[in-house]
Formats: structure tokens, sequence, C-alpha cells
């Protein structure tokens, strides 16, 4: 069980896309992360290799700051089950590139954008999401 | 300069997916679980971003050109190819198994989980591969 944290999750909702408008503002770009991250490895079409450098910093950082200003740590439970874990990171990883975006891209700036392919690409993912962890939890686990 | 702005960016988006609870690849897995221990707050942080967005974006799109850029680097692309399918697809179901995507994986780096170290250098390996095989191979939509 999670707790329901509707407020949290609100503000922290609002906090991701005001991220993404000031970075629309600052460089005319979408803030999806698996675009940002992917592109951190070679081949390199662009020189905005440093700045998607810094955002990743950013992410990886998150944590620690919020640990620093609230005292409170990132509550966070991860599977052990690391063949899982690795099958699970390579779809996602493979997944997303393929699929030119991720939750980020596609379901907060594409939706917000009313493109047509996000709201393909977010149905579609958030439909086998449904059914992995139906058949994960419900079909196998029990 | 830009990259202290990106830093600035990507710490407030992180710390947004913190507090939300998307960092939270268990808040995840329930969010995903209609018919169990379902959690609908991750239904809250969608709505929450893209409400600031709809709106910001909208203000943002009114000025000719970004502060540090020439223009506006939109996606272009329109069509429904097999591409948009197939891709959202496959992420989909690694989603449902590891309960991160990429932003929420990348937060939990620094952070002691072993699924953690497993999830994120597959996760690369894949973006890598997916990357090098839709530049080689001729698209199924013509571009």
């Amino acid at each position: 069980m999670t707790d329901f944290t509707p407020l949290a999750s609100l503000i922290g909702g609002m906090m991701i896309g005001l991220s993404a408008v000031l970075l629309m503002l600052w460089e005319g770009r979408i803030a999806g992360i698996s675009g940002i991250a992917g592109r951190l490895l070679p081949p390199y079409r662009d020189r905005a290799f440093l700045s998607r450098f810094g955002f990743v910093i950013g992410l990886v950082v998150a944590p620690f700051v919020m640990m620093a200003l609230t005292g409170h740590a990132a509550e966070q439970t991860v599977s052990s089950n690391l063949p899982l874990m690795a099958a699970a990171g390579l779809f996602v990883g493979f997944g997303a590139i393929w699929g030119n975006g991720c939750t980020s891209g596609h379901g907060v700036c594409g939706l917000s954008r009313l493109s047509a392919r996000s709201f393909v690409a977010t149905g579609v993912f958030m439909a086998t999401g449904f059914i992995t962890v139906f058949l994960v939890r419900h079909v196998i686990g029990d | 300069m830009s990259f202290l702005v990106n830093l600035a960016l990507g710490l407030l988006f992180g710390l947004g997916l913190v507090i939300s609870g998307m960092s939270n690849p268990a808040k995840v897995l329930n969010f995903l679980d209609l018919f169990g221990t379902w959690d609908p707050s991750l239904a809250f942080v969608m709505g929450g971003a893209m409400l600031v967005a709809f709106i910001g974006y909208r203000l943002v799109l009114t000025r000719q050109k970004p502060i540090a850029a020439d223009r506006f680097h939109l996606p272009a692309k329109s069509d429904i190819d097999l591409h948009i399918l197939a891709g959202p697809a496959i992420f989909g179901i690694g989603w449902g198994l590891g309960g991160f995507c990429p932003g929420p994986a990348l937060t939990a780096l620094g952070l002691p989980a072993a699924g953690t170290a497993a999830f994120i250098p597959a996760m690369f390996i894949g973006m890598w591969a997916a990357r090098l095989m839709s530049e080689n191979l001729p698209r199924t939509s013509s571009t």
C-alpha cells in the first residue's frame, strides 16, 4: 500500500510543469527526459550536450536537496529482483527513444501541446503499463 | 550559463518528481494496479503538470523566439506510424515491470538501491540501441 497524496502530488506535478514551461522559454526545447538523457550518448548531432548534462545533474541531486531543505528523505521502494529491473530498464530506454518520448515528453509536454501523436503514445503506454502490472500482480503473482 | 539554467530546471523537475511521489516505484506500480492496491495520486501529478504546461506553453509560444536560442524546437511530426505505437507499447511494459520511467530513475541514481543500479545501465543501453537503430534503418514513414 502507498498513501493517497493528492495535494503533494498536485504541487509536485505543478513544479514539473513549471520546469517544462521555463525550459521552453529559455531555449525552446521540450522537457522530455528520455530525449535529454538519451542524447548524452554519442553520436552528437548538436552542441547542447552541456545543457542536457546540467538538466540530468539537477535530477540526480534533487533528493539530496530535498533532504537538506526539509530533513525528509525521499521515500522510495525499488524491487530487488535484478534481472526484472534490468529487463525493465532495457524496455523503458528502448521504448522511450523508439517512440520519441516518455512520460514527460509525451505525457506532460505533448498532451499540453495537444499533439495527436502524444495522445496515442500516452494511451498506449498507460494501457501496456496497466496490463503488465495486472499480469504480474494478479495473474502470475498469485 | 545555459548549463546553470538547465541545472536549476532539472533540479525543479526532480524536486517535483520527489515531492509528488512519482520518484517512488512502489507508488507508480500502485497507480498502475487498477484492480489491486490502486493509488490514484499520480493522476494528480499529471493533472498539475499539464495544467501549468498547457497555460505556460501558450504564453511562452506567443514570443518570437526563446531567450537563449534562435527558434523554438517543436516536434513537427504528426503522422501515426509504427514507431508511435510500438515504442510506447514497449516502454509501458518496462514501466509496469519496474515502476521507473526515465526521470524518476535518474532522481534515484544517487540513492542506494540494487534495483536502480540494475535499471539505469540497462535503460541507457536500451536508449542507445534504439537511437542507433532508428538512425540507421529506413523509417517506416517518409520524414
